[in-house]
């Protein structure tokens, strides 16, 4: 358990004093949302109508291009060797790993998100929504890419790789994510079926992905 | 299963088995062909393009048959380090992408006259072509990695993963967009499509997955003999420099 906690305050500690890390997932981020409107010109109404859309495959994309970082470095440095002989689990370190990847990316990447919201004139009674369904997708999100990451360990080109990889695995969360983005409480078209999808999501590739991450590194450390 | 993990025997039976099969695929898909294009009439809605349906439907079919394929194969792999295992399913991707962009082009060209358009962001187009995306990364997989073992389990892992994925993905698109038509071949209560246009149905899908096989076996033999060279390769490379040493 303490060396568990260990692990996991080392890589948000890493993640944080590396700087640049999360910056540039954020500055990415930024760059898509406003890069967007730019293409699709200045109507309010339509930017309202496709901002969910736009905000969930801007932070799809991000958290991609910081997915490498899950495992890279300490497969570079040799610590994922030691961490591989250590006491913890080989699982259990890939899940610690990417849990910390969803603290340190997924949940500064959903607090941008309303920021960025406004700029493409998301409606108000949509934000508490957005920030459910991100908060409830974004596990999934993080917990995929290790999938994609562990798989991709010190390949060329190992970036694009996992990104034509993983994002087609995206497509249930950015399909529920975006259909959760809504000012509905109660009704058909409320917001609660498609939360509790993303929640089963993230559940199961909580469960799930650190089994296939800590496979594929052993296929990398051998 | 066992006594085919020796891969000369396994090359042997291919070598006997490649014959037969190529004529039973002549013969089959050139029935299925004469039923479908001058048997069938056509129908009274759709016309002549219904016939577009005999290559669609079983490229769809065999398209998500590669992945299946692929899938079990993987388990051969991981579980049971089959050595043939992923050979079968190195050389199954390729052919079930390809299966599946048939798929696509062919229904494109059926959506033109149907439905105005050559692509509709329909439920079951959009998941036959994330099951190409997933074929494809399947590929890019197998090419970044030199090391076959390596290579092997890693892309073992993945097809695992995507099929553990399909299902949802499948239930997300479908929540997401319906246009397409449901189901008519397997469903309760028996088929609705007329018994005329059927049967030459069944005939392509039978001489399709005959294809299937025959290409998939040629596939694997080249590949275990690519394999072979490359080792032979390697083990003149490393005698030829401990002649200079």
């Amino acid at each position: 358990m303490s060396a568990g906690f260990a692990l996991l305050a080392r890589e948000v500690r890493l993640a944080w004093r590396e700087g640049g890390a999360i910056g540039v997932a954020l500055g990415f981020y930024l760059i898509v949302v406003v890069i967007t409107p730019l293409g699709l010109g200045p109507d309010l109404n339509l930017l309202a109508r496709i901002a969910p859309g736009i905000l969930w495959v801007g932070l799809l994309l991000a958290a991609l291009l910081s997915a490498g970082r899950i495992f890279d470095n300490d497969y570079e440095d040799g610590t994922l060797d030691v961490l591989a002989t250590g006491p913890l689990p080989l699982p259990v370190v890939a899940g610690l790993k990417c849990l910390a990847h969803w603290l340190t990316t997924g949940i500064p990447l959903v607090l941008l998100a309303p920021i960025l919201g406004l700029l493409l004139n998301l409606p108000m009674g949509t934000f508490p929504s957005l920030m459910l369904a991100m908060l409830a997708g974004t596990p999934a999100v993080s917990f995929v890419a290790g999938i994609g990451a562990s798989l991709t360990l010190g390949l060329r080109r190992s970036g694009l790789l996992l990104a034509l990889l993983v994002v087609p695995l995206y497509v249930p969360i950015l399909i529920f994510g975006v259909s959760a983005v809504t000012p509905y409480v109660s009704g058909p078209n409320s917001i609660w079926p498609p939360f509790f999808i993303l929640c089963a999501l993230s559940l199961a590739s909580v469960v799930l992905a650190p089994l296939a991450a800590a496979a594929a590194l052993r296929t990398a450390l051998r | 299963m066992i006594s085919l993990a020796n891969p000369t025997r396994f090359l042997s039976l291919v070598d006997r088995v490649v014959p037969w099969l190529s004529a039973l695929v002549v013969i089959v898909l050139g029935i299925g062909l004469y039923l479908s294009l001058f048997v069938a009439p056509p129908d009274y809605q759709q016309g002549e393009t219904v016939k577009i349906m005999f290559v669609h439907v079983p490229s769809a079919w065999l398209g998500m048959f590669g992945y299946m394929l692929i899938a079990i194969a993987a388990l051969g792999t991981l579980i049971w380090r089959h050595p043939l295992a992923d050979v079968a399913a190195k050389t199954a991707a390729p052919i079930g992408a390809t299966f599946t962009f048939i798929a696509l082009v062919t229904g494109s060209l059926w959506g033109k006259p149907m439905w105005g358009t050559y692509w509709v962001w329909d439920a079951r187009l959009t998941s036959m072509l994330i099951l190409l995306l997933l074929y494809l990364g399947l590929i890019a997989l197998w090419q970044a990695i030199d090391e076959p073992g390596r290579a092997g389990r890693a892309a073992a892992i993945l097809g695992l993963v995507g099929a553990i994925n399909i299902p949802i993905i499948k239930f997300s698109v479908d929540w997401w967009n319906t246009l397409h038509q449901p189901e008519s071949i397997f469903r309760m209560g028996g088929p609705t499509i007329d018994p005329s246009l059927l049967t030459p149905l069944f005939v392509m899908a039978a001489g399709f997955t005959a294809l299937f096989v025959l290409l998939h076996l040629i596939a694997m033999r080249a590949e275990i003999l690519r394999r072979r060279v490359h080792a032979l390769q390697q083990t003149q490379v490393e005698r030829a420099a401990l002649a200079e040493a």
